[in-house]
């Protein structure tokens, strides 16, 4: 059977690498004596898939990866376990069982949401809520994306599904995964465009606040709703 | 969420920010208010490297048991960490607390190989310590030196404070108590450190001084105070199986070096190879008991999560109760999909087997350290291993379906001619030829791949090596050049891989590992040019060291190539590491006969570690079967 762990990556754990975050956890299952499977082979390793990589230096509050287990006991008590073994800056805070042939996190990943603030000492006095007001405004938002060989335009419009400022703090859910992956970072590069301003490496303090699936009618849902609770 | 010591903005521009966070798994956090004596840990070299070590493991956790002490840990910070600090004027800080390093009551430097020594400098300088331990105040820290390289802590004696000699356990707690007290009393540093070196195993230098010979040999070793022990005898722990062993080891988040649970077995060894320092500094062999170590190897498994454990000792084949371990070991493992890695194992049908159980042979290889390359010379060094064992070794192995043989010899040994060199190629080749006769052409999955390393011999404090004397750089490359070339003639030539090490780096260590007092100038001079992480190939400034012997008008010379008498006082001399200075003339003596020494199992020969009263030595012997 199939679980989706949603934990936090919070504090100093924001300067863990992703492929750490992955070690790390299949550290934690054992700590955690949580049965989950592992795949044949002379060096079996655990059965584990994680959803949209966090970059170096964001902190989260909506990652998952979902697991393979041979048995379970509650999610509860999964939960709690699990929470026994973590470091400080890592919470599960939710854990789910996937029906049978649901898509696994990382296919299933569609959009995350993004709160980004400006750090302190790094502001370049852009009128943001203007600027977002002047995103939605426009027609088209042309990205231009350095790739391999040459560049690639996009147009942020379609990949940009929500974008506010309120308190000091610019909010956006915005596409991710493999089909289409814009970067807080692109966003916010757009915003400082319309004043001339480009914005400086450490400008901002990027939280990822949950990863997005699609349901049936298309609206972004977070991604353990595709499991039930146990 | 802990302040960090570096902002934000640094760790995330330099490399592996996670090497400075702390805040792993099973890392220690205290109450500072509660804490009578702050204890930082530190391994001179980067963090990676640092966390693999089992030794501050085991400290670690032993401080940390105790309420009144809080042991952190702080390793050197990597280039380009090291450039920002100094840039900002950040001082260096212990991971678990983020806390200035400088504000510890100690800083206890672990020195596990010579080539750490400038990092020592670079941890002081970068905790704001003054590097000459006379220029410190009660304002700093108490810096001691532990591990191997303390059993000739002259080179580097005037940057420490105290230095403990043997093992970590059990001197301690007394230090710290001492501590504690004298602080109350308000006593000056001075007279804590003299007080300090009237322990047993720990060695306070600024109470002693060294006189030279007009030839620059050392005249005499005397003590400022007629109350200062004028020998320093190691500490040792004589029951292994009841004392610490961490079962909570701290799991990093960054891939180290040793990415998993580390199972001492035994200290010590029974073989008396007569280059190997471990193998006369830890004598006698002290096993940990069988139902400690099961019990230890599960704790630790659980505990960290790691996916694999190794067995950890000098010479693991002989641990006398293996077989029934390791078959604990398996089940347990496999119980819990954890793998097992094998180091130090003898190649025989036992290991064979218990290796074919744990590893996948086809990405696994065979590691043999014949060490020299004729008998011999391998007689010489009291290498055991004959031609034949290897051979045999390699033969069973191919059967099983091994093509991948690893080969470890030194070169520049003593006594040693064109034909030991040419020796290193014959075996090689022959090990390549058995595979050809064994392996019939359609069972050949693989091809054999044979690599041979070597490393030039250093000579080192208490071994019976320690008479040696080394070669010029330019002889090092031609014995190299040599053994590349006997290689290319062997008729398997296709088959073998050479490669050996740097030349410059060992005439530079074996001065380090023989040197007097005097060399801690030099030393301080390379650091001041900018040496450090020596042993890192990439960071390695050979002519700054040449400038700083120059500018420190000592010559290397002196240190290396030197014929050093057998009446001749040396340095370290004055440290009692159990085994005593006639044996090792003796074991000097065949040596140069080219005779061999049996090991503890097979005959007691009197070294001197009896006296000690523990381990091999109470065993009944005699008429072994080796």
């Amino acid at each position: 059977m199939r679980l989706r762990i949603k934990f936090t990556k919070n504090g100093c754990l924001k300067f863990i690498g992703h492929l750490d975050v992955m070690r790390y956890f299949q550290k934690a299952m054992r700590r955690a004596k949580i049965d989950i499977a592992y795949s044949a082979g002379f060096s079996p390793h655990q059965i584990m898939s994680f959803a949209a990589p966090l970059g170096v230096g964001m902190t989260s509050d909506g990652e998952y990866f979902d697991m393979e287990a041979n048995s379970v006991t509650s999610a509860e008590d999964i939960k709690t376990r699990l929470n026994a073994v973590m470091a400080e800056g890592i919470v599960v805070t939710d854990v789910r069982l996937l029906p049978e042939g649901a898509k696994n996190a990382m296919a299933s990943v569609s959009a995350a949401g993004y709160t980004v603030r400006i750090r302190d000492g790094h502001d370049q006095n852009v009128p943001l809520a203007e600027a977002v007001a002047r995103f939605h405004s426009a027609e088209h938002v042309p990205h231009v994306k350095p790739t391999q060989k040459s560049e690639l335009t996009l147009d942020l419009k379609e990949g940009v599904h929500a974008l506010s400022f309120e308190n000091d703090t610019v909010s956006m859910v915005i596409d991710t995964g493999s089909s289409s992956n814009l970067k807080p970072g692109m966003i916010m590069e757009t915003l400082y465009s319309y004043y001339g301003k480009r914005p400086e490496d450490f400008d901002f303090v990027i939280h990822r606040k949950e990863t997005y699936g699609r349901a049936q009618d298309g609206s972004f849902v977070p991604l353990s709703e595709a499991g039930e609770v146990f | 969420m802990r302040a960090l010591a570096l902002p934000e903005e640094i760790l995330l521009t330099i490399e592996k920010p996670a090497r400075y966070i702390g805040g792993e798994i099973n890392s220690v956090m205290k109450e500072k208010a509660q804490i009578d004596v702050r204890f930082c840990m530190c391994f001179p070299d980067v963090y990676e490297i640092g966390m693999s070590h089992l030794g501050i493991q085991i400290l670690y956790d032993m401080f940390n048991q105790w309420e009144d002490v809080w042991c952190e840990r702080v390793y050197s910070p990597w280039v380009d960490a090291d450039r920002v600090m100094r840039e900002r004027g950040i001082p260096l800080f212990a991971l678990e607390s983020q806390d200035p390093v400088r504000e510890f009551d100690f800083l206890g430097i672990t020195l596990q190989y010579e080539m750490c020594y400038t990092n020592v400098l670079q941890v002081l300088d970068l905790s704001g310590i003054p590097l000459l331990a006379k220029e410190r105040t009660w304002e700093h820290p108490i810096v001691i030196g532990g591990g191997p390289c303390t059993y000739n802590p002259e080179p580097i004696a005037p940057f420490f404070d105290l230095f403990y000699i043997g093992d970590g356990e059990t001197m301690y707690r007394r230090l710290l108590d001492l501590y504690k007290e004298m602080r109350a009393q308000g006593a000056d540093r001075t007279s804590f450190l003299r007080e300090a070196g009237k322990l047993p195993g720990i060695y306070a230098p600024g109470s002693y001084e060294p006189h030279y010979h007009e030839d620059g040999t050392l005249r005499d070793f005397t003590a400022d105070d007629p109350s200062m022990p004028l020998t320093i005898t190691k500490e040792l722990v004589t029951d292994l199986s009841d004392t610490y062993y961490p079962s909570k080891p701290v799991v990093p988040f960054i891939k180290c070096t040793q990415d998993r649970v580390v199972l001492e077995i035994q200290r010590g060894c029974i073989r008396g190879c007569r280059f190997c320092q471990a193998g006369q500094l830890y004598r006698p062999v002290r096993e940990r008991s069988i139902s400690m170590l099961k019990e230890q190897a599960i704790q630790m498994i659980d505990h960290t999560g790691h996916e694999e454990i190794s067995l950890s000792s000098l010479s693991s084949s002989d641990y006398s109760k293996l077989p029934e371990l390791l078959s604990y070991l398996i089940d347990e493992c496999q119980k819990r999909k954890v793998n097992i890695s094998l180091p130090s194992l003898r190649i025989d049908a036992f290991s064979l087997d218990v290796m074919s159980k744990v590893q996948d042979i086809r990405k696994s290889s065979l590691t043999f350290a014949p060490e020299a390359g004729t008998q011999r010379l391998r007689d010489v060094i009291n290498k055991g291993l004959t031609r034949e064992v290897i051979l045999n070794g390699a033969i069973e192995a191919f059967k099983g379906g091994w093509t991948r043989v690893k080969l470890y010899f030194m070169l520049g040994l003593p006594t040693e001619t064109n034909e030991d060199i040419r020796g290193i190629a014959e075996l090689a080749n022959d090990i390549a030829a058995a595979f050809f006769e064994t392996v019939p052409k359609e069972k050949r999955r693989e091809k054999i791949q044979i690599v041979v390393s070597t490393s030039f011999f250093i000579p080192k404090p208490f071994t019976p090596l320690q008479w040696a004397s080394m070669h010029p750089k330019e002889t090092y490359i031609e014995k190299a050049y040599a053994t590349r070339k006997a290689i290319s003639e062997q008729l398997n030539q296709r088959s073998i891989k050479y490669n050996w090490h740097e030349a410059d780096v060992s005439v530079i260590e074996g001065v380090l590992a023989r040197g007097d007092r005097r060399i801690a100038d030099v030393v301080l001079n390379a650091y001041r040019r900018g040496c450090f992480f020596d042993a890192w190939s990439e960071y390695y400034h050979h002519e700054e060291w040449l400038a700083a012997f120059e500018e420190c008008g000592l010559s290397i010379d002196f240190y290396t190539l030197r014929k050093r008498n057998l009446d001749e006082l040396f340095p370290w001399d004055f440290i009692d590491c159990g085994v005593t200075k006639d044996f090792l003339k003796k074991e000097w003596e065949r040596a140069m006969a080219g005779e061999i020494t049996p090991n503890c199992k097979q005959k007691c020969n009197a070294c001197g570690a009896a006296r000690f009263g523990c381990g091999i030595c109470l065993e009944p012997r005699g008429g072994g079967a080796e």
